[in-house]
């Protein structure tokens, strides 16, 4: 009889470790479902240079990033100067996504915020943007030597994200053959 | 002062509500088959920003962008589950807002169900067990006075049938 009353007790603290884990969770995070498969095939042209393009293939050889940013997001402007800051100090193979922006704008933001990519592709439809899965900027993909997307990071980098998060990974990758 | 500020709420909602005709109007179809496709497609399909509205209701620039993309594959032929397809490969199943169902869904599609059974087992015991607790209830005594009085209620009857 004692055991029956303890009952409705366990429901509700399981019940309450549930939705405490919930809560913890952030909702705005969708799993990507590129993460395995390799980058997808796209050719947009550079935003500095208007003249020569970034593909898929240069994503294969080397461990890269792929940080999705625009002029217009908010948050980017977070973002931004710790991928300056962290590029300083550290060698970083990255390239960015300028997702429907004016090329314009983007050019101007660039000369004002500092430039720690290789290059920006320039997405002025999105279309691209789509098959990356883009949808919120910022967004930030790591790619393997192989070209394989292993991980997405969806909203601003901090710097502890950088520091313990982004930098084993890259060293792990690095390490792959 | 209270009547203009009336008004204006109800324009607002006229004008928010005329936003899915919008959407619907910027895209000529040449039959209506594919007009109704494309119509229960972008309800169907979450808009991944504003996550509790279709692409249809949204009006996330990303939103456009998949209502074009749809407009787009349903011209150049592409069924449905194509585009489903093609929208899942990049947004995973969190875009459909029907979730197929597969081992990753079985919680969510199979639990309502399996707790209304578990329910409905308890409700079903412990409606079986106050019952019996009922009848358990009378010493020997008292059944015997139970017995004898539903005896004597049926000679009644029998002798009020007999009187007939």
């Amino acid at each position: 009889m004692k055991m029956k009353a303890v009952i409705p007790l366990l429901v509700f603290i399981v019940l309450v470790i549930l939705l405490g884990y919930g809560l913890t969770r952030d909702p705005k995070e969708i799993p990507s479902p590129l993460i395995g498969k390799p980058v997808p095939v796209f050719k947009l042209a550079k935003v500095l240079k208007p003249n020569e393009n970034i593909s898929n293939l240069n994503f294969v050889g080397q461990v890269s990033i792929l940080n999705v940013w625009a002029s217009w997001c908010a948050s980017c402007r977070v973002e931004h100067p710790i991928i300056v800051e962290f590029a300083k100090k550290h060698p970083l193979n990255i390239y960015g996504f300028n997702y429907k922006d004016q090329r314009s704008d983007a050019i101007r933001w660039l000369k004002y915020y500092g430039d720690p990519y290789i290059a920006s592709a320039y997405d002025v439809t999105g279309s691209a943007g789509i098959d990356w899965g883009v949808y919120g900027v910022p967004e930030t993909f790591i790619i393997d030597k192989k070209g394989i997307i292993r991980y997405k990071k969806v909203g601003p980098m901090t710097k502890e994200f950088m520091e313990n998060t982004l930098l084993p990974l890259l060293k792990k990758l690095e390490n792959e053959s | 002062m209270k009547k203009s500020r009336i008004c204006l709420t109800g324009l607002l909602f006229i004008l928010l509500s005329s936003n899915c005709l919008a959407a619907m109007n910027l895209y000529h179809f040449e039959d209506e088959t594919k007009k109704a496709r494309f119509k229960t497609l972008i309800h169907e399909l979450r808009c991944t920003v504003c996550q509790n509205q279709t692409i249809a209701d949204s009006n996330a620039d990303l939103a456009k962008d998949l209502r074009d993309k749809v407009y787009k594959m349903i011209q150049d032929g592409k069924t449905d589950e194509e585009i489903k397809d093609f929208m899942v490969s990049r947004f995973t199943d969190f875009v459909l807002y029907n979730p197929p169902l597969k081992p990753g869904t079985y919680v969510l599609w199979l639990g309502p169900g399996i707790l209304l059974i578990i329910a409905i087992f308890f409700l079903y015991r412990n409606i079986r067990r106050k019952e019996l607790e009922q009848q358990n209830d009378f010493d020997e005594s008292q059944k015997q006075r139970i017995a004898n009085l539903l005896t004597e209620n049926t000679t009644d009857e029998k002798s009020k049938g007999l009187d007939k």
